[in-house]
């Protein structure tokens, strides 16, 4: 007969941490190339910059920057960590993963690791999974970590998303709680729509033609379902945990664009006091680091936001999204 | 049970009232979205997903995005 293990009553976000890309790119500087203006990009996206990282820095050096600074906040050692996550889509190795070399850099000596690939949903994923390994036994400190460097998929010439790209990095220190302080993670999928945001061309297709793969959507259907789709999914994950919109005091959704982020707000029927994260207006998307840069903005200017309830949603290619309540990590709680 | 365009006309000017602000009785049919009541490509799509909540239809996003004037909406919304 095999063992069983002792589960736990719950999970938590110890702390966050981020780094963003050292540019700011203006709307001028990328309007040019797809006859756009600053106008249009402000009142169609709400951009402003976006933070985009020097050639030489990788994506994992963003990765590594943001896990340091979430496991400072967290204040444990980084032996301690006995898993690491990486989401994301823009590490060009396929084999071996960055996660183990992430593991290796911040000194998270022997964790589990392995890479995640959720794209705008990874990071959201990850903690969907931090919190079943905690409480399952799985594992006691899960590093979750967001990481795009999305400028190395821009097309300058292409006006679809290219203009709304930027890069960075977000970590979270996920650990075991008294009691549930990460509510259960709605998820899943819709692959007949695999096409609307993603790759212009596959590797092997990109390689055979000499180029270099970019990103393209069809931006219109993605709104649509970004709004209506993803306030359904918000709702479900409300209700699972156990609360209902008014007592959501904090929304963390993908960074994508404010007018999705304001159209979420009113569809979800969240109270007129939730405080909304809105890093996109200076950092732009990007992709799985856009919840936890959004989250450590937010702890940075409004401390006082520590053990508010959080919905938090991550939305993008696949598509796939995922959805939790959090409660906010507090220095108290390390 | 079909509606008549009027009546899409009355329920589609307070969609789009609620949406944008902007008042019912200025929503006449040979408006255009974009240059007579400016609005964007953007709130066009919330509104037309609302109303296919509304009007119980399904409305193609192709579609929506060639609408001009409020006639071309009702005339979508009755025919969908
Ligand atoms: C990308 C997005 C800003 C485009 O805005 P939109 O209003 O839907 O754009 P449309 O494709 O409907 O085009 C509307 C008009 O704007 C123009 N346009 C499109 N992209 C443009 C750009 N980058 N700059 C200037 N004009 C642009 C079109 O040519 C069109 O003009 P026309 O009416 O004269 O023909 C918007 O669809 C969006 O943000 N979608 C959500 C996608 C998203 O966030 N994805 C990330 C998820 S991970």
């Amino acid at each position: 007969m095999i063992a069983g293990t002792a589960v736990r009553p719950g999970a938590q976000i110890l702390a966050v941490g981020g780094v963003r890309g050292s540019q700011r790119i203006t709307n001028e500087q990328v309007a040019q190339a797809i006859d756009s203006s600053d106008e249009w990009i402000r009142s169609r996206t709400g951009i402003t910059t976006r933070a985009r990282a020097e050639p030489d820095v990788t994506v994992l050096d963003l990765a590594e920057g943001a896990a340091r600074h979430a496991i400072e906040g967290s204040g444990l050692a980084p032996t301690q960590i006995d898993a690491v996550i990486f989401g994301s889509v823009t590490y060009f190795q396929q084999t071996p993963a960055a996660a183990p070399t992430l593991a290796d850099r911040i000194g998270a000596t022997g964790a589990a690791a392995f890479d995640l690939s959720a794209a705008c949903a990874g990071y959201c994923y990850g903690i969907g999974l931090a919190d079943a390994l905690v409480r399952s036994g799985a594992a006691t400190h899960v590093l979750v970590a967001g990481a795009d460097k999305l400028s190395e998929f821009v097309d300058p010439a292409d006006r679809t998303i290219s203009f709304i790209l930027g890069d960075g990095a977000g970590a979270a220190i996920v650990g075991p709680s008294s009691r549930p302080k990460i509510g259960r993670t709605i998820w899943g999928s819709d692959g007949a729509k695999a096409g609307f945001v993603g790759q212009n061309l596959g590797f092997r297709e990109a390689f055979a033609a000499g180029i270099w793969p970019t990103l393209r959507q069809d931006g219109p259907t993605v709104y649509k379902w970004a709004v209506f789709t993803m306030a359904k999914i918000a709702l479900e994950a409300i209700t699972a945990a156990g609360l209902s919109p008014s007592e959501i005091e904090v929304f963390i959704p993908h960074q994508a664009n404010l007018r999705i982020i304001e159209q979420q707000v009113k569809r979800i029927g969240l109270s007129s006091e939730v405080v909304v994260a809105t890093d996109i207006t200076e950092t732009g998307n990007t992709s799985a680091a856009s919840v936890p840069l959004a989250t450590e903005r937010l702890l940075r200017e409004r401390p006082d936001l520590g053990g508010k309830l959080a919905l938090q949603i991550g939305f993008g290619a696949g598509l796939a999204y995922a959805a939790q309540v959090i409660e906010l990590p507090t220095p108290a709680d390390v | 049970m079909a509606l008549d365009k009027d009546n899409i006309l009355q329920q589609l000017a307070e969609i789009i009232a609620e949406e944008t602000g902007i008042r019912p009785e200025d929503i006449t049919p040979t408006k255009s979205f974009a240059d007579d009541l400016d609005i964007d490509s953007l709130s066009i799509m919330t509104i037309f997903t609302l109303a296919e909540d509304a009007f119980g239809v399904e409305i193609p996003d192709d579609a929506v995005k060639d609408l001009a004037t409020v006639q071309d909406a009702v005339d979508l919304i009755a025919n969908a």
